[in-house]
């Protein structure tokens, strides 16, 4: 019987480190197991939460792994046509500009079938968020090529390997819409160790933080592993990133306001 | 109500009947014959007056989808172009439509395929009414003769759109966008503050969250959405059928036109009463919903049916369908921009129907 009071003890209020946050609804995600999607979820679900920002959030979802994304944030959703969430959100934030506006997409969505929409709505500086997952493959599909699959990579289109002079070259979205004046905040983080979580969520607050400064769009990209794309158990995956992924995408801010003046 | 009297193009007509009635926004992206639509509004500044957002979208993709947007949060949104900017819009109208949100779609016809031309036709009647994208879906059809309808059919469409969660289109041509006549405005309508119970504008705790999308796995589910939509064209076919006769009531002979052709054929059927053909006209004035009731109708009473448009024959086959045999049906159509004169409908009346 001692073991129960134990438990009772532990479950005290006061002892309280972790729980599930109110965002998340509690419908299964889709993903694979060692993904980092659920993670990055579950990030953006507790800013919401903590910046109380439910009763304001528009989110847009994207056709991709995570087109279901949908159904696992408790706020309301847009699921746009492939590669179109920057345009659905560009007319959502004009004509809602008080609410919290954010895309949340994959590399071939974002960076290859969206790519008009991606740059024209960072270069207008839409106030909206951008979260670009980048996992270098298609998930959903089945593990083809994306548009930022890593020279040598390889796919079910890319059996040998990239081979770049063949299938053209990576494409570092995040490198090209920190060059544009439209955009605010630009940043490449990952989710894959306990200290990148707390970093993504940092530069994620900032993110959401600063959209309300009405100063130009905020784009913040997550390098991620897609165990099943990649063939690769999880932790394979981990480290088949860290020794390939982040050379080619290295993590950091890459475009930052600067705090005094707030440009 | 006070209407103010304008000479005006018919795509000015679109911009400002768009403003008076009270639009939230509007997408577009400049082609020709309908660039006016998107300068004219820049010109007037409604962001400055009623608030309405205006916007050149980077392309006719961007445009729609930025429609699908503003339309997802109950807003009264609207975007124009012409033919080739309209099958880049496909992607957006056939999602605008699985997520059934309303809006108000302007094509200002061109000839094709392809780039074809600037001038005026009536080609694109297939992809207007019977979908245009993928997936068993309709809009609205609504096809203007004149400019005064241009404006007119701006308001009618946004109220089309929200009676029925439906996208609206407005099938004109370079002939009625570049055209000027006198057009009657309404008054300035408030921009409406009433927030559709389905729409996305941030979750109150008041209510559970608003979803929109056009996405069911479940193929089960899919199909009950599939028969609901079925259910309300049904619906819309029943209630919203609209049409103008001219000198139908003692015709031998039927004319069916709409639009352009329809102006043309007006024309027709005074010259051949005046030898002594008694013909009539059928306009129709919804193509989805299309008059087939009222077609079937007069089959009955008429010797035969020429359908003319401005096409290698696309609406003669709604006729066909809703004669369904009774009379002899054919088709008289010019292409790439050409125009038919009141004379050559009346021959070909002549040669393909009364001789026929």
């Amino acid at each position: 019987m001692a073991e129960v009071t134990g438990i009772k003890e532990i479950i005290k209020p006061e002892n309280l480190v972790y729980k599930r946050t109110g965002i998340m609804t509690d419908t299964v995600l889709s993903y694979c197991p060692g993904c980092g999607h659920g993670t990055a979820h579950r990030i953006l679900a507790e800013l919401i939460e903590e910046e109380g920002l439910q009763s304001k959030a528009i989110g847009v979802s994207p056709v991709g792994c995570s087109v279901l994304l949908y159904n696992f944030l408790d706020i309301d959703w847009q699921e746009a046509a492939h590669g179109r969430a920057p345009a659905v959100a560009t007319a959502i934030k004009r004509l809602l500009p008080d609410r919290f506006v954010f895309t949340y997409q994959g590399d071939g969505d974002l960076a290859a079938i969206g790519t008009a929409e991606t740059i024209h709505a960072c270069n207008r500086g839409e106030n909206f968020l951008i979260i670009f997952i980048n996992n270098g493959i298609y998930g959903m599909t089945g593990g083809q090529m994306a548009p930022t699959t890593i020279p040598g990579m390889k796919s079910s289109t890319s059996p040998f390997g990239r081979d770049v002079r063949m299938m053209g070259n990576p494409l570092k979205m995040t490198d090209i819409v920190a060059t544009l004046p439209g955009t605010y905040y630009v940043t490449r983080q990952s989710v894959h160790t306990p200290a990148n979580v707390k970093k993504t969520k940092r530069a994620l607050r900032k993110a959401i933080q600063y959209q309300f400064h009405n100063k130009g769009t905020c784009f913040v990209e997550i390098v991620s592993n897609c165990p099943s794309g990649w063939k690769m158990t999880p932790v394979e995956s981990i480290r088949w990133m860290e020794e390939n992924m982040l050379p080619f995408y290295p993590l950091g801010d890459m475009k930052v306001p600067d705090e005094k003046t707030g440009k | 109500m006070e209407r103010e009297l304008r000479l005006m193009k018919g795509n000015e007509a679109v911009a400002e009947a768009a403003i008076r009635a009270g639009a939230d926004g509007y997408f577009g992206y400049p082609i020709t014959p309908q660039s006016e639509i998107l300068e004219y509004l820049m010109e007037a500044k409604p962001y400055e007056t009623t608030g309405m957002v205006v916007l050149q979208a980077e392309s006719e993709l961007a445009a729609i989808n930025m429609v699908y947007g503003g339309a997802a949060c109950g807003k009264k949104v609207m975007t124009t172009s012409s033919s080739p900017g309209i099958s880049l819009k496909q992607e957006g109208i056939t999602y605008i439509a699985g997520a059934e949100l309303p809006c108000l779609i302007v094509n200002v016809v061109r000839g094709g395929p392809g780039l074809g031309t600037i001038q005026p036709a009536q080609s694109d009647y297939f992809q207007a009414v019977k979908g245009g994208g993928h997936g068993d879906y309709h809009l609205i059809v609504l096809a203007p003769a004149s400019v005064q309808e241009m404006a007119d059919f701006v308001e009618l469409g946004f109220d089309l759109a929200f009676r029925y969660r439906n996208p609206v289109m407005i099938l004109s041509d370079g002939a009625i966008g570049q055209m000027m006549e006198k057009v009657y405005l309404n008054p300035h309508r408030e921009r409406s503050k009433d927030v559709p119970e389905w729409a996305t504008t941030g979750k109150p705790p008041t209510r559970s969250r608003n979803i929109i999308t056009s996405l069911d796995l479940d193929p089960e589910a899919q199909e009950r959405f599939n028969l609901k939509l079925v259910a309300k064209y049904n619906e819309i076919r029943e209630k919203e059928v609209r049409y103008e006769e001219f000198q139908c009531d003692d015709a031998d002979y039927l004319l069916v036109a709409y639009g352009t052709s329809a102006r043309v054929c007006q024309k027709s059927v005074q010259l051949a009463r005046m030898e002594g053909i008694r013909v009539g006209l059928l306009r129709p004035i919804t193509l989805f919903p299309f008059p087939s009731e009222r077609i079937s109708v007069l089959a009955d009473r008429v010797k035969g049916i020429l359908s003319v448009e401005m096409s290698a024959g696309q609406m003669v086959e709604d006729v066909l369908l809703a004669v369904n045999g009774k009379v002899t049906v054919k088709h008289y159509g010019r292409m790439g921009g050409m125009i038919p004169t009141p004379e050559e409908v009346v021959e070909n009346l002549r040669s393909k129907i009364i001789g026929g």
